[in-house]
């Protein structure tokens, strides 16, 4: 790692003053993407300023219409909720497959989600399910915040405060895990929601997209059986020693089938 | 009641409560006065001119001690590394071993090449100045792959080895193999990839090099399987140097599986720098150097065929094989693909006639050498998919084809057509017991039970031989190598009855401190917790070669009962003395030195306290009760077996769960039953991750390593694997004192065969390692395609 | 230069360092606990696993700063009184180990993994090493050490 200064805001306004003036600094939250990175030597930040003691940050309330995450929340805490699993299972069983035990007990989604890895778990969630992204700015919908691979809609100084998921009738989320790295090489997250079904495919392109076409077949009728003909375009989707763009095309649809049919379709 | 603690039980490690409370010392736990960090600037470029190296920003970066190049080594006159085996090519010259230097002088030829050290008061500092070194490179074109690289036009790596050739070497009866071939019924043949493989042990290589004044001594700290090798490499060839004047020390080693036995650039470079900073100099690898410059492993391209009459009978085997040894020859590189490999070609069969071609090339890639099993993985893989795919294709049951084809065990010692002459074995019987326990006749309902499911099932087999033991001395000498291959071990009884044994082989998991002593115990009726297992340090160790090829047991533990033998003969004198009887008269058994057919006796303990207090004692004998042995072998010791996988294909997907796996191997007398098992498990493990997920992949355009981290190169994990069914068979090594024939390798070796032909089984189609997903998912289509045009 | 204070393994301890210090550098190298191992550096191997305010992390990961105020438990610190815990026994018993690198964070993860999630099954065992590589055993007598400890902690 390259040198660098070390700021623990206790709230939230402080670490907004603080990555307000230092342009060259970063958020730190669980770090177990930026750590990493950091060993690496790929970034190299005058400061970090760690946004773990952030107690705003913290915590999960469900309603009957929407769980809501705060960006500081670890997966685990998310996965092993029993209020989450019962109210959106499948977003609590995507929790529970995040990278690793330990992953799960540092990293929380808003790192996840300010990062957008093509290959992370939660903008499948994010994207499946309608969610809400509220920063200390504004609020930003699912469908406005990936913008390609490592980017999103927040601006310089912009921080997550805490995720919105509506509750959906049903939903399912299956992976296909690079078998080195564990991260996703696809996954479907699948929901019928009161704005309709949506298919967010995570894994095969350079970030998180719906897929139209599964969409419009699922709404026609909720079942495996309405996926099985429909086959994704490999152009645009990533390819790599795991996988050529081809495999992952056809993976989209059967992680699709296997979503819908754990929904219960 | 004690639990026993004799040769043939499952004596509970001695070496755990370290490790488990977090007590083991590892090389990096060393911390020497005063040290100073090493950091190693590496190539960029997978081939390259160094055109000039600018340190000077770097030179005045915060904590720099010393940045040394290429030039500073050579003008202290610091030889190269060597290779320690020389292959002889078909027509007559030695291979090719270019130089390597510790340091690159004006070219680097693979990606991680040392270009420059940088020594600092901490790490950090020291990467800190290496990124301010400007270096000017002109990059040059690159080739990795094996067959690429011998074709005109490719990339030349070096002035001596004209056409990227190490050796073009032939083995075996070629017109008897073509004759045979000629009047066949039926031929069998098979393009095989053998993939390169990145061997991970989990602690990475650490190299510390200090210098004591007084004593004008170097010591140097490193993660080796063979210490005294090492400092033999060091002195004899690269510093030249007196070996008293040198000591290796090797802790607890955090695996090796091959890849800690060879010298390597780091610890000779801390070594030497430590008298240019005037301070210990430590170098700790991290995960990502270890991808770019432990040694691999395999890497071979082969074409292989199999003649066969018309009932199945094998009549010859060939094959041509182009091995890859990186930019460089390792330490033991050439010996690998050429005498490790080829000389095991008969596998368990009768297979009268063979003839084997393998061209050593060099390509821009980091070097290749002994990885677990070490050529012998590599010969069990091209033969048992030959003898898989023939029972496919004469329709007859793999079972039934290697049976009728198997040495059988009246035929022992076997002189096969590869040089070798195998010492004893039973393969049927090994077969059977395992045919038994994987239930065989259950197969074809649980193959439906998963066509139920949506999910095809295979079966494969894998019939394997290995030789063990490296080796006999005159052997291995006439076939090149250049060193003994003996192993050597001292016992020294202290006087009030506890043992010191300090042998040459050295422990990186393998639980000698427990096996050994086992041995010990029991030959010399000493209590096992009064034994304590020296080893992995060349000033305590007299002498060793260390530990490769699975001949720990079978060679340093014969040194350590040659040992034991000297000392007994000495304690019948002193008990002959002791008990007023002649020595011919002493009977030994256990510890207890009693006068034939009286009750007078005495035990070891009175004879060890004698032999050191000497008041009663033979005039002509010694006071003391300490000994040596060393132990050359006459043979090679041959453990063999059946691995049989079972596997479980998800069509939708090309994931591949292995559903079922048994082991029987046959290694002779076994000494400890929990730790062979544990040896195979973790054998077996490293085969299954061949098989299955690991695979070194370098980009063809750049050489640039694409899998340089764990993110990449795929390890296998808990979830990977399934429980093993494991169990043995006994046909003792007939021509050493215990019995043994070695373990740690059998795993490694036959699994990657077994788990492809059950993946081939599967699919109906032959697929090369590693059976990845989109590959197994592309084969699972070609089949339906099939099936659909059937 | 910070000051970081850690309770590490029941005692509080003070050290200064700079702030791009990790913890399993602080542990190792201003501490003296070796036990934790580095094995990779992209937060596979599992090797640095310890426990934080009791939950098993990776040190390698976790910087020495986040850590200030908190509980750290090492392999040092889990035996008790010169009793082994019941996880160190089963790996001794069932040969969990080889060369004994990745023990440390082995053991750590699996005392863990046992501590939150009773009624393990040999899948759940499986699937819960995901975080921690070993190369020399196979990992089949790790499984079998974790089952049988599950069965005696906490008794």
């Amino acid at each position: 790692m390259y040198a660098f200064n070390y700021h623990k805001p206790k709230t939230l306004a402080e670490a907004q003053a603080l990555i307000g003036k230092l342009p060259e600094g970063k958020l730190l939250a669980g770090g177990h993407t930026l750590i990493p990175t950091l060993k690496q030597r790929l970034a190299q930040p005058s400061d970090l300023i760690d946004i773990g003691g952030i107690a705003e940050l913290k915590g999960l309330t469900v309603t009957a219409s929407a769980v809501t995450i705060g960006a500081g929340t670890r997966h685990d805490e998310v996965a092993r909720s029993a209020e989450v699993k019962k109210a959106i299972p499948a977003l609590a069983l995507l929790a529970s497959g995040i990278g690793d035990r330990q992953v799960r007990a540092r990293g929380t989604i808003g790192g996840s989600l300010a990062n957008s890895d093509p290959a992370a778990d939660y903008p499948g969630a994010v994207l499946g399910l309608g969610a809400t992204v509220h920063t200390t700015k504004r609020t930003i919908k699912a469908d406005d915040f990936f913008k390609g691979m490592f980017e999103t809609a927040l601006d310089e100084g912009e921080i997550i405060t805490k995720v919105e998921f509506p509750v959906p009738k049903r939903a399912g989320y299956m992976k296909f895990a690079n078998p080195a790295s564990r991260y996703v090489m696809v996954g479907s997250f699948v929901a019928e929601t009161a704005g309709g079904i949506r298919v967010a495919i995570n894994g095969a392109g350079p970030c998180a997209f719906r897929w139209a076409e599964a969409e419009k077949a699922l709404a026609a009728k909720f079942a495996a059986a309405s996926v099985e003909g429909l086959k994704h375009k490999a152009d645009g989707l990533n390819s790599d020693i795991h996988a050529s763009a081809e495999y992952r095309a056809h993976l989209i649809t059967v992680m699709t089938k296997r979503a819908v049919a754990q929904a219960g379709g | 009641m004690n639990a026993p603690t004799g040769i043939g039980a499952s004596v509970r490690r001695k070496e755990d409560y370290r490790f488990i409370t977090g007590q083991g010392t590892y090389t990096d736990d060393i911390n020497r006065p005063g040290q100073a960090y090493a950091y190693f600037l590496r190539s960029p470029h997978a081939h390259a001119k160094i055109k000039s190296i600018d340190i000077s920003a770097a030179k005045s970066s915060p904590g720099v001690l010393g940045i040394f190049t290429g030039a500073d080594l050579a003008a202290d006159k610091v030889g190269g590394l060597i290779c320690g085996w020389t292959v002889t090519g078909k027509d007559g010259t030695p291979h090719k071993a270019p130089p390597h230097p510790v340091i690159a002088l004006d070219t680097v030829r693979c990606v991680g090449d040392q270009v420059a050290l940088v020594v600092a008061e901490t790490r950090e500092q020291a990467r800190d100045a290496a990124e301010k070194i400007n270096v000017d490179y002109q990059a040059l074109p690159a080739v990795v792959d094996p067959a690429a690289t011998l074709k005109s036009g490719a990339p030349q790596l070096h002035a001596e080895a004209p056409g990227n050739l190490c050796y073009d070497w032939d083995f075996g009866d070629k017109a008897a193999t073509e004759a045979a071939f000629s009047k066949a019924a039926h031929t069998v043949k098979l393009d095989l990839v053998n993939n390169r493989l990145s061997p991970n042990a989990m602690e990475p290589r650490v190299a510390i090099g200090e210098y004591d004044r007084a004593t004008d001594t170097l010591t140097c700290y490193s993660t080796s399987q063979n210490p005294h090798v090492l400092r033999l490499i060091m002195c004899a060839f690269i510093f030249g140097m007196p070996e008293h004047k040198m000591r290796v020390v090797a802790p607890d080693v955090g695996g090796g599986f091959g890849s800690k036995i060879f010298c390597y650039a780091e610890e000779v470079a801390c070594v030497w720098a430590t008298r240019k900073v005037g301070r210990p100099v430590k170098w700790t690898s991290d995960r990502t150097e270890a991808f770019l410059t432990d040694a691999h492993g395999r890497d071979h391209v082969t074409h292989a065929e199999l003649a066969l009459d018309k009932d199945g009978k094998f009549l010859a085997l060939k094959c041509s094989t182009i091995a890859n040894m990186g930019a460089y020859l390792s330490t033991f590189a050439s010996s690998v693909p050429s005498y490790l490999y080829a000389l095991l070609l008969a596998g368990q069969y009768t297979t009268p006639a063979i003839y084997a071609e393998v061209k050593a090339v060099f390509t821009n890639t980091t070097p290749v050498d002994a990885y677990r099993g070490a050529g012998r993985p590599e010969a069990t893989y091209v033969v048992e998919r030959l003898v898989e795919l023939a029972a496919r294709q004469l329709k007859m049951d793999p079972v039934e084809i290697r049976k009728k084809n198997f040495i059988p065990p009246n035929a022992f010692p076997y002189q096969t057509p590869v040089a070798v002459a195998y010492d004893s074995g039973q393969y049927a019987l090994s077969m059977d017991e395992a045919l038994k326990l994987v239930d065989y006749k259950g197969f074809a309902a649980r193959r439906a039970a998963s066509e139920a499911k949506g999910k095809l099932r295979g079966i494969g087999f894998a019939a394997y031989i290995e030789a063990c033991g490296i080796a006999p001395s005159s052997v291995v000498g006439s076939l090149g190598a250049g060193v003994g291959l003996w192993e050597s071990a001292s016992i020294r009884f202290n006087p009030t009855g506890s043992v010191s044994v300090f042998t040459g082989s050295h422990s990186h998991g393998q639980g000698h401190e427990t096996t050994f002593a086992q041995v010990v115990s029991d030959k010399m009726g000493v209590p096992i917790d009064q034994v304590e297992i020296v080893h992995g340090d060349t000033q305590r160790v007299p002498m060793g070669m260390g530990t490769y090829g699975s001949r720990s047991l079978a060679v340093g533990g014969s040194a350590i009962v040659r040992a034991c033998d000297k000392l007994i003969a000495k304690g019948k004198k002193i008990a002959a003395h002791l008990l007023e009887a002649a020595v011919e008269d002493i009977e030994y058994d256990k510890g207890t030195f009693k006068v034939a057919g009286t009750d007078k006796s005495v035990n070891m303990q009175q004879v060890c306290f004698t032999a050191y207090v000497p008041h009663k004692y033979p005039a002509d004998l010694e006071p003391g009760f300490e000994e040596n042995g060393f132990y050359d072998p006459s043979n090679f010791t041959y453990p063999a077996g059946t691995h049989i996988a079972e596997v479980e294909v998800d069509p939708g997907t090309g994931h591949v769960t292995v559903a079922k796996w048994v082991a029987v191997d046959d290694f002779g007398k076994v000494v400890n039953p929990m730790i062979v098992e544990g040896q195979v498990h973790g054998g077996v493990a490293q085969g299954v991750g061949q098989a299955l997920l690991e695979q070194v992949i370098y980009d063809k355009q750049s050489g640039q390593l694409l899998t340089g981290s764990m993110m990449d190169y795929c390890l296998p994990r808990a979830e990977d694997l399934p429980s093993y069914t494991v169990a043995t068979t006994e046909t003792p090594c007939p021509h050493n004192p215990l019995g043994v024939k070695g373990c740690g390798e059998a795993g490694a070796i036959a699994a990657p065969a077994a788990l492809m032909n059950a993946i081939t089984d599967a699919l109906g189609v032959e697929i090369d390692m590693p059976a990845t997903p989109e590959k197994v998912w592309r084969a699972a289509q070609t089949r339906v395609t099939r099936q659909a045009a059937e | 230069m910070a000051t970081v204070s850690i309770t590490v393994n029941g005692n509080k301890v003070s050290r200064d360092v700079e702030p791009r210090t990790l913890l399993v550098q602080y542990l190792r190298e201003h501490l003296g606990l070796t036990g934790t191992h580095v094995g990779c550096d992209t937060s596979q191997c599992g090797a640095c696993v310890v426990h934080i305010d009791g939950a098993s992390v990776k040190s390698c990961t976790t910087l020495a700063m986040q850590c200030e105020g908190a509980s750290v438990t090492t392999i040092e610190g889990l035996a008790k009184d010169g009793k082994l815990h019941p996880m160190q026994e089963a790996f001794r018993e069932h040969h969990a180990l080889q060369c004994g690198f990745c023990t440390p964070g082995m053991i750590m993860s699996a005392v863990d993994l046992v501590e939150k999630n009773p009624g393990l099954t040999e899948d759940d065992i499986r699937h819960g090493l995901e975080g921690n590589l070993c190369r020399c055993t196979g990992y089949h007598n790790i499984v079998k050490a974790i089952a049988a400890a599950s069965k005696t902690m906490g008794r």
